[in-house]
């Protein structure tokens, strides 16, 4: 049951991008389409469990002083393996995510979840914490992803939605769009957290 | 030296391709760190002066060990890039504390708290990244460096300055925080927009 509750966490009430803020780069860089938004969850979610796992299981053995050093050796280790993993397999996605790849290495939610909890907690909670925040991340991502490029192009995933005489509101696809979006976003979650307060 | 490639360079990191509202880079202190027009100022500089000089310490180990035509060793070594350059970038702004704390107690009660933060700024790293993917030579990776930096404290700065005058405005209670500095952000790329029209 509470291994369950490590995993679930991350997804909604403490969401990484959404509750706690971290890791806005990414987030509205590569929002511009689904597939991006897809791509960076995954290569996200990967590196967030395998550093989770690492560090958690070489907790007693790195000292306190240099821990921060350590945990950013092991996160750009993993970094490294999926950004030649995706220029291997997926080059076009490769491409078009760009330096936001190597840039996963300054993810605070990455070394955020290293410090605070894979460093006091087992292998496998860890992990699940990992999958967990891995996976708010990506839905996060998605959410945003889904509405930029339904009103930026018409479509979702390359799948037309819109009709083809829909004039599709460039703004959104550009920077202004991002940060438009996440804004309106927050302030939604905001009214219903007021709202859940006031009645309970 | 072509003086107006360099200018190009700089126009277009400060204003056009400027790192915060159109590459989405270093998002965390530009929403965090933009409260107080102290602050961000204080921030803008110690960000200058780090990017300034980790432009040109990660170009030299590109060039000298990583990169297989002109290192030393004569091997491969560019998928260490990654590793490579955030170690630097950490060992850089660890070095630079230590001499300020020693050279400049004046300049580093200003900066102090600042430094450490900026290692994990995604734009230092980001700015090392982009200037080996553009192949500038190593003039033009310091002037990008210099001028991301500007451009940085540029918007860093007329965030703290609207987001002072928003304390004292009528925000609604959902808004307020988070979410009405997005769509602060977001008006802000709007009207950086109008830069991209600029073509040399």
């Amino acid at each position: 049951m509470k291994a369950i509750q490590e995993f679930t966490k991350g997804i909604i009430k403490e969401n990484p991008v959404f509750v706690m803020a971290l890791g806005l780069c990414p987030v509205l860089a590569v929002s511009t389409s689904v597939q991006n938004a897809i791509g960076m969850g995954a290569a996200a979610t990967f590196v967030l469990v395998c550093s989770n796992i690492f560090i958690s299981l070489l907790k007693n053995f790195i000292p306190s002083k240099v821990r921060i050093p350590c945990y950013i050796l092991v996160i750009a280790s993993f970094v490294t393996i999926v950004d030649m993993a995706m220029e291997a397999y997926v080059p076009p996605l490769h491409k078009s995510l760009g330096i936001f790849i190597p840039l996963i290495v300054v993810n605070c939610i990455i070394l955020g979840r290293a410090e605070a909890f894979a460093s006091k907690n087992g292998v496998f909670k860890s992990m699940l914490d990992g999958l967990g925040m891995g996976v708010g991340f990506m839905l996060a991502i998605i959410v945003i992803a889904s509405i930029r490029e339904f009103l930026g192009v018409g479509t979702i995933l390359d799948i037309r939605i819109l009709p083809a005489s829909y004039k599709p509101m460039i703004a959104a696809i550009l920077p202004p769009g991002a940060f438009i979006t996440i804004g309106l976003l927050m302030g939604l979650l905001s009214i219903l957290q007021n709202k859940k307060k006031s009645k309970a | 030296m072509d003086f107006s490639t360099l200018f190009i360079i700089i126009i277009g990191s400060i204003f056009v391709n400027n790192f915060v509202i159109h590459r989405f880079l270093g998002l965390c202190p530009y929403i965090g760190v933009s409260k107080k027009m102290d602050s961000a100022f204080g921030m803008g500089m110690a960000v200058i002066f780090v990017m300034t000089m980790a432009s040109t310490i990660t170009w030299l180990i590109y060039t000298f060990f990583l990169n297989k035509a002109t290192s030393i060793f004569g091997i491969d070594l560019t998928f260490l890039r990654t590793i490579a350059f955030i170690l630097s970038i950490a060992v850089l702004v660890q070095f630079v504390e230590m001499v300020i704390k020693k050279a400049a107690p004046e300049l580093y009660k200003a900066l102090g708290i600042y430094l450490p933060l900026i290692t994990t700024n995604c734009a230092v790293l980001g700015v090392s990244l982009l200037n080996i993917n553009e192949n500038y030579n190593f003039i033009e990776s310091i002037v990008n460096g210099a001028a991301a930096g500007v451009g940085f404290t540029l918007v860093l700065v007329l965030m703290a300055g609207i987001r002072e005058r928003l304390e004292y405005s009528k925000v609604p209670k959902s808004m307020k925080g988070m979410p009405i500095s997005f769509i602060v952000a977001g008006c802000m790329a709007l009207a950086f927009l109008g830069f991209s029209g600029m073509k040399f």
